[in-house]
């Protein structure tokens, strides 16, 4: 029998805005527990939400970055479960009409592009944080509680792991490059549960679905689609029915298992939030915060192949986060070249990012400097192996020719200065003089590696082998 | 009318709500509720095609704050821990979570 | 002493003439209450040494002559956030509950320097009709005790009608406020939804619920509805319309001249007693001698009333109520062992019978496969209600009816049936599903007992209303009269 697979993701998405959506407390990480918090987060009694514009504003964005509709007019819903990380009992989102629908994205697989659907995106609060104790008891930080997310819900159409995950790194790239969030899986500022069926070839009616929720990263992602493809398949084979229900992807064993869920728990009850009146979104917002909307991934890698003249693989490496992408095109701007700048910041810029577990912004690396190390290279004021050293002096925010020049990291370009010293070589090393005329090649290395040494490294090698084969000649 | 909701469905809806009556108290609640749904059913005989469900009397509408962040003091935090039933090291303290299905989202 | 027969105006200049002073008033207040507490139990916390060093700080600082409700003592309805005073709505749930804020209407009178002098009794979570749901015992009617002071502010209504305090604070979802108003014989109003701020109120139904005042007369009542109006940042439903001084206005006992006034048939059928009915059409008389027009209108939607109001605003309590869940504040049951022990032990232990009630039926009424048949049907027939309402204003000022359908009950005689208790509300839930100004005055009694006179007018055009209801206190001495209480004022 052959298959075909369904997929549908929903990525949760938080939003680095200053305050929460509906308190006015701080988003903030890694603070003391409960320290971001107030009254309302802690659901006290008599407390009412109070929306965040920015929160708006951002979902617009975001609804515009992935070429969807913005719903003008809009309210928001209660979802009502108990949870202790869940303090007012209800979670304050957006069922009937979310801020963003009938968007899509491309990817590419293989080679192959395809368009995939966005059926809706909406605002909506997240939860504080449980942890469990081996003692018997949990414990509540309400810190979370109340962060701006976005659930961005796509179309059921992606047909296999690849597709899925090229969909997520396609979608966190954009949201990365209208700057709303950052978009981390590792960080947990996007998380994603996964939809998916399988049905045998040809069949016109979808398989029974599994929904696999909370994965951290993209190869969890990944694996777990590859789990329970073959899973299905195989109930289906042996003539078995899939369960509908929901699973957790368990690290250890790389399979899912079912998570029991209590009688009604789906049962959220939903109605209108009473205590947030309507929102009527004007066009002219909405085409303010269009003409804010930076130029996305895809435009860029146009840019950068047609006019800079980059590989592709390049321009999909350099942009990768908007950062980077940035970052390039500032220091091209600075007046280096295009090649020289995406070589340099692919190497040995990536693999101190990677290797120190930092963000570019972290650096004290600016566009600025990394163009002026490029133009002395260019013009021979240093040598390719010295500029290894100066970018230890770069990235610590030092300007590139005045760090050179206080560690002797100056090369030795001019031939006045650097003729007495072949001169001298030469009259030291008679021998290798008369190999050459013998034509032994191998002795202008030789000879080379002497001046080299003679001048401590500092010698630019093209004028010292220029002045070397002239004299050698000459003699 | 009556019987527009039985003992099982009671139970149910008590589920959610996260309540429970006991086998005493259960026959008589159903049969409360019972009478007041038949209060409720009246309603089925008005005419509401075409009639916009109304949630609240408000006309207010964009009602919004701008995004700036506002501390509470570290008092007003820690006199809401002293209310807590039970908190340790700033946390709020709760018997073990033991349903893995967890929250909706 | 007491207050009765007298007004915030007398009561100020006796304080700044220094005829009495704030800890004297206070005093006498606290005596007062303490002396009926036993017969009316009004009071859930009396705050006599706060109140007492509040009116001591009052009288340091002295009162100048604009500052109208210094030193003034006043009762708050004890499901109102008061920062740092138990706050109980009531409730097992709360019954230690210290709040670390002020609700917006305590902060506004703080600003004015008020003296609150205690927390009112209520029908636990303001949800009951009769105060009789109170987990700490019911409050009794100042004019007969075996009878109810109708619900939920019940506290704040025997704790006025007794002369205890000048005024004290309601909230009112379906006629809470009012109802008590009605049946303690003293002035009760409730403002357009969105006019009072909200915040720091127990949530009972979002979209219903208004703060309102009980006072001995209409005047106090536009006085100090104005003093807690106006737009709140913390809550999103409150208006930014400017809040007129509603009690400037109050000095002509004409001022009815010319409006429009109109008296619901459904207001009068057999189901309201015959003594309220001939009450409400002596009033109507009055307006006309007057020089008002009073003709009969129609609201259609009456009937379907209490159905709607008892599936939308449990469905919002049954909600709003969830946070009372043993984690962060008030109560936890002892002995939960998990996470759903404690919610389930908590809120079983914690909630009396009337709030399982409600909650069990706004469950109900969200849950799947009833939320069109019960919730969307209900907030459809809202709309028609609130419709009747926009039709009648299209050529009329004001409505009047009856407050409630009858006198006070006795107390016991309608807890075995929630039905015929729900029914009590009939004329008074649906200003606040449209969201409208309604206001109780006395207008006249039965078998000893006061009942009320109903006026509605306009969303946001309180001032009619309180036009409308001077006028008929200044020529009617319903308002004069007062219970005969033991104790010893």
């Amino acid at each position: 029998m052959n298959f075909q697979t369904t997929i549908g993701l929903e990525v949760h998405v938080e939003l680095k805005t200053n305050a929460k959506i509906y308190s006015p407390s701080a988003v903030e990480y890694g603070d003391e527990p409960n320290s971001n918090t107030n009254v309302i987060d802690w659901a006290y009694p008599g407390t009412l939400p109070i929306l965040n514009k920015g929160v708006v504003r951002d979902g617009i964005m975001a609804t515009l970055a992935l070429h969807g509709h913005v719903r003008q007019h809009m309210h928001f819903d209660r979802k009502n479960y108990f949870y202790p990380d869940n303090p007012k009992s209800y979670q304050i989102t957006q069922k009937d009409t979310p801020i963003g629908h009938d968007g899509w994205i491309e990817i590419e697989v293989d080679g192959k592009k395809k368009k995939i659907g966005i059926e809706e995106l909406h605002i909506e609060e997240d939860a504080g944080k449980n942890t469990h104790s081996p003692n018997g008891f949990s414990y509540v930080d309400l810190n979370r509680q109340g962060t701006p997310l976005i659930e961005i819900v796509s179309k059921p159409e992606m047909s296999s792991p690849e597709e899925a995950v090229a969909y997520l790194e396609a979608l966190r790239q954009r949201i990365q490059f209208t700057g709303i969030s950052d978009v981390k899986m590792e960080e947990g500022s996007m998380r994603c549960d996964v939809n998916i069926s399988v049905r045998p070839y040809g069949s016109d009616q979808l398989g029974v679905r599994s929904e696999i929720k909370n994965l951290n990263s993209f190869n969890f992602v990944k694996r777990t689609l590859e789990y329970e493809i073959k899973r299905h398949q195989q109930v289906l084979m042996s003539g078995g029915e899939i369960a509908q229900e929901t699973r957790r992807f368990v690290e250890a064993t790389g399979k899912t298992a079912s998570m029991r869920s209590k009688e009604g728990a789906d049962d959220y009850r939903y109605f209108p939030e009473p205590d947030i009146p309507p929102l009527d979104i004007s066009q002219d917002w909405i085409d303010e915060i269009d003409g804010q909307m930076p130029e996305m991934p895809g435009e860029r890698r146009k840019h950068y192949v047609d006019d800079l003249g980059l590989t592709d693989y390049d321009a999909k490496v350099l942009t990768q986060t908007k950062e980077m992408s940035d970052f390039f095109e500032e220091t091209v701007k600075d007046g280096a070249d295009a090649k020289r700048v995406a070589n340099y910041l692919m190497n040995d810029v990536n693999s101190y990012l990677n290797d120190n577990h930092v963000d570019l912004p972290d650096t004290k690396l600016t566009s600025e400097h990394l163009a002026g190390m490029l133009k002395l290279i260019d013009d021979g004021t240093i040598s390719t192996k010295m500029a290894k050293k100066v970018f230890v002096g770069i990235l610590d925010g030092q300007e590139p020719a005045a760090y050179a020049k206080e560690k002797g990291l100056i090369q030795l370009s001019d031939p006045a200065q650097i003729q007495p010293i072949v001169d001298d070589v030469l009259d030291n090393n008679q021998q290798s003089i008369e190999d050459f005329k013998n034509g032994k090649k191998r002795a202008v290395g030789f000879l080379m590696g002497q001046v080299m040494k003679a001048t401590h490294g500092k010698a630019n090698p093209g004028v010292a082998n220029k002045l070397l084969m002239k004299s050698l000649n000459e003699r | 009318m009556a019987n527009q909701i039985n003992e099982e469905q009671v139970k149910h809806v008590a589920a959610l709500a996260k309540l429970e009556f006991s086998d005493q108290e259960l026959p008589k609640f159903t049969k409360q509720l019972d009478d007041i749904m038949d209060l409720f059913a009246q309603l089925q005989k008005v005419d509401t095609d075409d009639v916009e469900p109304m949630v609240s009397p408000t006309d207010l509408v964009n009602v919004m704050r701008d995004d700036k962040a506002e501390h509470a003091s570290a008092r007003q935090i820690r006199r809401m821990l002293d209310n807590a039933p039970d908190a340790a090291a700033g946390l709020i303290k709760v018997p073990a979570i033991i349903d893995e299905s967890g929250d909706g989202e | 002493m007491n207050f009765f027969d007298k007004d915030l105006n007398q009561v100020h200049e006796d304080l700044v003439n220094k005829k009495v002073s704030a800890k004297e008033l206070t005093q006498a207040s606290i005596d007062n209450i303490k002396d009926h507490e036993e017969a009316l139990h009004a009071f859930l916390r009396i705050n006599e040494k706060e109140a007492l060093a509040a009116a001591e700080k009052v009288d340091e600082e002295g009162i100048a002559k604009d500052q109208l409700l210094a030193g003034i003592p006043l009762a708050v309805k004890d499901n109102i956030l008061t920062d740092g005073i138990t706050t109980t709505a009531a409730s097992k749930m709360l019954e230690h509950f210290k709040p670390v804020y002020d609700a917006t209407v305590i902060a506004k009178l703080k600003e004015q320097r008020f003296i609150n002098v205690g927390k009112t009794n209520l029908d636990e979570f303001a949800m009951g009709s009769s105060t009789e749901n109170s987990a700490f015992g019911p409050t009794h009617n100042p004019w007969n005790t075996d009878y109810v002071p109708g619900g939920s502010s019940g506290g704040s209504g025997a704790a006025v009608g007794a002369g205890e305090v000048l005024g004290a604070l309601g909230t009112d979802t379906g006629g809470s406020v009012r109802m008590p108003g009605s049946l303690n014989g003293v002035v009760g109003s409730k403002p357009t939804y969105g006019r009072v701020s909200r915040y720091g109120i127990v949530a009972f139904g979002s979209s219903f619920d208004q703060v309102g005042w009980l006072t001995q007369n209409v005047k106090d009542n536009a006085y100090l509805t104005s003093v807690i109006s106006g737009h709140d940042e913390h809550d999103m439903t409150s208006s930014d319309r400017e809040v007129p001084n509603f009690a400037a206005g109050l000095n002509d006992n004409t001022n009815v001249k010319g409006m429009r006034i109109g008296l619901p048939k459904e207001y009068m059928t057999d189901a309201i007693s015959p003594a309220v009915r001939k009450g409400i059409e002596d009033a109507a008389k009055l307006y006309e001698s007057l020089g008002a027009t009073v003709d009969e209108v129609s609201l259609p939607h009456t009937e379907d009333g209490i159905p709607v109001y008892y599936i939308l605003a449990t469905a919002e309590a049954s909600s709003n109520l969830g946070r009372y869940d043993g984690i962060r504040y008030g109560f936890r049951a002892a002995d939960a062992k998990n996470i759903d022990d404690v919610y389930v032990k908590t809120r079983s232990e914690g909630f009396g019978p009337e709030v399982k009630r409600r909650i069990m039926l706004g469950t109900f009424a969200l849950s799947a496969g009833s939320y069109d048949a019960y919730f969307m049907k209900a907030a459809k027939v809202r709309r028609l209600i609130a419709n009747d309402f926009v039709n009648v204003f299209k050529d009329h000022d004001l409505i009047i009816g009856p407050m409630g359908t009858d006198v006070a009950f006795k107390l016991g005689s309608e807890t075995q049936d929630p039905t015929q208790m729900y029914m009590n509300d009939i004329l008074s839930v649906t200003a606040n599903m449209a969201g409208l100004p309604s206001m109780s005055v006395p207008a006249g009694f039965s078998k000893g007992l006061p009942f009320g006179m109903q006026l509605i007018a306009k969303p946001f055009d309180e001032q009619t209303m309180f036009n409308a209801g001077y006028v008929f206190e200044q020529n009617t001495d319903f308002h004069k009269q007062h219970p005969q209480l033991g104790g010893q004022n």
